[in-house]
């Protein structure tokens, strides 16, 4: 048993170290440091709490943590890398349960109902907003599981009037949480729950109609309310770690969101509101031109012949796999002392940073992998750039053609270089539904068939 | 289908038809290759070559003609090789249609399907069989190569110890194909390279290759729909001779490749211009066999003015690479006209039609007119560019605008004083401070930390576990205990998982 000061002391410092480890991921260098620091200020603030008074049944507590230990570093040592995004969707699902959970236990608490007056209603609002945010997490995080794990298909599901829909069950949630409020004893068991059944539905839909593109956001969207949902808990039980940290989450959440709508140019609210395949009228503008192909071994004879090499990868290196052949090219050409480098734009893949954590897996050094803003000055001196299963991010059109539906959004500028390769499967549109002016361009080649078998033969001619 | 390539009679011609790399592309569309015998010798390619790549070879031209469906030439037909030729026949070739009304009547006559390789219009698709832009661009590039062998000095500027040595100053009349590999030639070499065009719009394309564009100061512009030049007007040409007469007093190497389909060469350079050339200077006039650009050109002939003056009025063709970018032209358009399998003539076909300038015994000779790819219409948004409003007013706006929130915000939380608890304005203290340090730390991450971050602001957030914690009682058939059992265990796997995949992650990162 400690005293409640001590508690205190321990979540300050707790506080403090979850602040440090988000701080420590600013560079490569101490971003280990920072995941430590995490991991000490984690257990320093649940060791605390377990020692702290009031807290019983030890024995269960210890039960629930072995095995939900044993189960976590399964999976997380399990889980492939290109299948990131999943996993980090379905946890953020566990908090948003958890904290639905915890909603409910706190209601039926008997300290609950031992309040009075103003403080009563405040705690039954906190309880009501915590289970609402939880409810939103849960069923939101599961369906863009289903989506990325490609489960649910990624189109956009849309349905007319859906605004007006969401609109009046957020108001049919507010009446049950004025009723909520008003009841007395345990009575509102009845309205929170009709209420996590309609948080629950707004939460599939709110996801359900977001397309594949758009998925970063939605996963750090989620990742932020998880967090406001750690907060909302945090005010309900009086906790100012689980305030603190559960802010902390949150605003990192929006800040990803944020950066990853200003990468595709769009506002916050018309990727939340809006489901970008709801517009696919496409290129208002005729393409002309003619598309090339090349074979493996013409590949090999270009990247031969170049002197500086750019590969800008996507979701389709991630699907794939292909990182690891694509790395030993890129040893293989480095030998030879060409210049190789990444262009990574901030949408790539289907989560904030995907492709940074995917070329880092097959030990491609970080220096060599550069932000779109680093690599777009150099392309017009780059030999050969190898576009490897991504489309929307190096569509000319964003820039010169402003009826397409991604007019405005930054791209990687590969156009701009000699040659292009373009590895793809087929001539299928990118999430975005457009077609590809580039494909189209006199220096623009594709190399059709999955990028991993691709590369492996470029390799055997190399 | 029987595709064949006889040998050039044309002495001066030293392309083929077909390389072995291109026999085999052909082998793989379908068609059988046949060979005359020799008929690579000038461009360097022996009947070995060709027979290991899968092409019969051939004792006779007369053979040859007899047994093929479809011809492959370069140079256009002499009367004794229209003897050879069959009804029916297919045959791929130059054939200055323009210039050659009596060779169209003969090949009609004798009932040839000729494709005149010349005549491909110049549009987006048809360009991987554009013989014109192919063979210009070898033209180009040789035409920097014999101007520098007849200049007796470097093309770059070099500072040695034995002394400085400028650059040569090249000019390029005429930009297109021909042209702009030659300024990349040049360019490559280390000369000064300036070019001349009428067209406005290729002043982009020259500044891309390196070289400066020269223009004079009439607005008049000679694009056309074909995306040849026009003819230009007698102000315009007046200037422009004004101008290479500033030109000419200082430039080393002149090259000149203006063209008009159809029609002779314009005379760009004059007698006068070539006097006012400084010794040893070398024009290239790509143009000689059209009538030449330099009025002093003799086609054919490479001679040196009385004043010191090379003109180059011939170019080599560098025969191998000319045979191999020819015979890929001609490739692609057999591809296009559905391989062997399918072979067909599709006078639908904007291509085909245009090119093929006899067909089924009638010369189908002036085409209609196919505009080249079309310019994309200026849009209104690049034009209507608002004017930014100036500093002071949007500052000005700014503060009224943080003012008037904060003001919103105040007041908003003076109410929120008077009814709510302490501890609850405690916590909301806590809340807010709380989501300021987040805001400022989160912005630091760098872009490629975004997935481990988002991976250990999950686990962070299994945080929640602490209201689990809270609510167990000793109970377990307590309902707040199960619930609080299933919040520990799902938070749990959370902070766990999170922790060790970003773990993992973070490992793999490395320098």
């Amino acid at each position: 048993m400690i005293s409640s000061q001590i508690q205190l002391a321990s979540y300050l410092f707790a506080s403090i170290l979850f602040i440090l480890s988000l701080g420590g991921l600013s560079s490569q260098e101490s971003a280990k440091r920072g995941v430590f620091f995490g991991i000490v200020g984690m257990i320093i603030a649940m060791v605390s709490t377990i020692l702290g008074q009031g807290v019983e049944g030890h024995i269960y507590i210890i039960a629930a943590i072995a095995v939900a230990s044993v189960i976590g570093i399964l999976v997380a040592r399990k889980v492939e890398m290109t299948s990131m995004p999943q996993l980090v969707a379905i946890l953020h699902s566990f908090v948003g349960l958890a904290a639905v959970l915890v909603g409910f236990g706190s209601y039926l608490d008997p300290d609950t109902q031992a309040l009075t007056g103003a403080s009563h209603t405040i705690h039954l609002v906190e309880i009501f907003i915590g289970v609402f945010i939880g409810a939103i997490t849960f069923t939101g995080s599961i369906v863009a599981w289903g989506k990325l794990d490609g489960k649910i298909r990624s189109k956009p599901l849309l349905y007319p009037g859906r605004h007006l829909v969401n609109i009046l069950l957020v108001i049919i949630c507010i009446v049950l949480g004025v009723m909520f409020a008003k009841a007395s004893g345990t009575d509102g068991m009845i309205y929170i729950y009709i209420m996590t059944a309609i948080a629950s539905f707004i939460g599939i839909m709110l996801v359900m109609a977001i397309g594949g593109a758009d998925m970063p956001v939605v996963v750090s969207m989620l990742n932020s309310y998880s967090g406001w949902a750690a907060a909302a808990a945090g005010f309900m039980l009086g906790n100012d770690l689980l305030i603190v940290t559960g802010a902390l989450v949150g605003s990192s959440g929006a800040i990803l969101s944020i950066i990853m709508c200003e990468a595709m140019n769009r506002s916050f609210w018309s990727v939340i509101f809006g489901g970008f395949g709801s517009t696919p009228t496409g290129s208002g503008k005729e393409i002309s031109g003619e598309v090339t192909a090349l074979n493996h071994e013409e590949v090999a004879s270009l990247l031969d012949q170049a002197q500086s090499i750019v590969i800008v990868p996507g979701y389709g290196m991630a699907v794939a796999k292909a990182q690891f052949p694509i790395y030993q090219m890129v040893e293989h050409l480095r030998k030879q002392g060409k210049e190789v480098r990444f262009g990574i734009h901030p949408v790539a893949g289907r989560l904030p940073g995907h492709m940074n954590v995917l070329l880092a897996e097959a030990n491609v050094p970080y220096d060599i992998v550069l932000e779109m803003e680093e690599i777009n000055d150099d392309m017009p001196e780059t030999d050969v750039v190898l576009v490897i299963g991504a489309n929307d991010i190096v569509n000319p059109g964003a820039q010169d053609d402003p009826a397409s539906p991604i007019y405005g959004m930054p791209v990687i500028e590969v156009w701009k270089a000699k040659n292009v390769i373009v590895m793809k499967r087929s001539m299928a549109t990118g999430y975005a539904g457009v077609q590809n002016p580039l494909f189209f361009k006199e220096n623009t080649n594709m190399l059709y068939g999955d990028a991993k078998d691709s590369v492996v033969k470029i390799n055997n001619y190399l | 289908m029987k595709v064949g390539i006889p040998k050039e009679v044309n002495e001066e011609e030293s392309r083929v038809g077909a390389t072995p790399k291109t026999v085999k592309r052909l082998l793989k569309q379908g068609f059988d290759v046949q060979i005359e015998t020799g008929a690579g010798q000038r461009a360097n390619i022996s009947d070995t070559e060709y027979e290991q790549a899968g092409a019969s070879i051939i004792a006779t031209s007369a053979e040859l003609y007899q047994s093929s469906d479809i011809i492959l030439k370069v140079r256009a037909v002499t009367d004794a090789e229209i003897n050879l030729l069959q009804k029916d026949q297919v045959m791929l070739s130059y054939l200055s249609p323009g210039q050659n009304g009596e060779l169209l009547s003969k090949l009609s006559a004798k009932g040839v399907n000729a494709i005149a390789m010349d005549a491909i219009p110049r549009i987006s698709r048809a360009q991987k069989m554009d013989v014109l832009s192919s063979m210009a661009n070898i033209a180009g590039y040789r035409s920097v190569v014999e101007a520098a062998h007849h200049f007796g000095r470097f093309l770059n500027g070099q500072i040695t110890a034995a002394g400085k040595v400028d650059p040569a100053k090249v000019l390029v009349i005429g930009a297109g194909v021909a042209g702009l590999a030659a300024i990349g030639t040049a360019k490559s070499l280390g000369a000064i390279v300036r070019a001349f065009d009428t067209r406005k719009e290729v002043s982009e394309q020259i500044e891309s290759m390196g070289a400066s564009f020269l223009t004079v100061n009439i607005d008049e512009d000679g694009s056309t729909d074909s995306g040849y030049s026009k003819v230009m007007s007698q102000a315009f040409i007046d200037a422009e001779m004004e101008l290479f007469r500033q030109e000419a007093k200082d430039i080393d190497i002149v090259i000149t490749t203006a063209q008009i389909p159809g029609r002779k060469a314009p005379v760009l350079w004059m007698d006068y211009h070539v006097d006012l050339m400084k010794p040893g200077s070398v024009i290239v006039d790509l143009a000689a066999p059209t009538g030449g650009n330099c009025q002093l050109t003799k086609s054919g002939e490479i001679y040196t003015t009385d004043n010191g003056v090379t003109i180059i009025g011939k170019v080599s063709q560098l025969p191998a690479q000319a045979s191999q970018l020819y015979g890929n032209n001609l490739c692609h358009l057999l591809d296009d006209m559905g391989k062997a399998e399918n072979f067909r003539i599709d006078m639908e076909d904007d291509v085909i039609s245009r090119a093929m300038v006899t067909y089924n015994g009638k010369v189908n000779w002036p085409p209609a007119p196919l505009p080249v790819s079309p310019q994309k219409p200026k849009s209104k948004a690049d034009i209507e560019i608002a004017p930014p409003p100036d500093e002071a007013t949007l500052s000005k706006k700014r503060t009224t605008k943080t003012i008037i929130t904060l003001a919103i915000v105040g007041g908003l939380l003076y109410l929120l004083g008077m009814v709510a608890p302490s501890d609850f304005m405690q916590h909301l203290t806590v809340f807010v401070l709380s989501v300021f340090i987040g805001w400022q730390v989160i912005w630091n991450v760098s872009h490629a930390l975004h997935t481990p971050l988002m991976a250990v602001t999950n686990a962070i957030s299994g945080i929640i576990v602490i209201g689990g914690l809270l609510l167990t009682t000793q109970s377990i058939s307590d309902p707040i205990t199960i619930l609080a059992f299933v919040a520990i265990l799902v938070a749990s796997i959370n902070i766990v998982g999170g922790f060790v995949v970003t773990h993992r992650m973070l490992k793999m990162f490395r320098k």
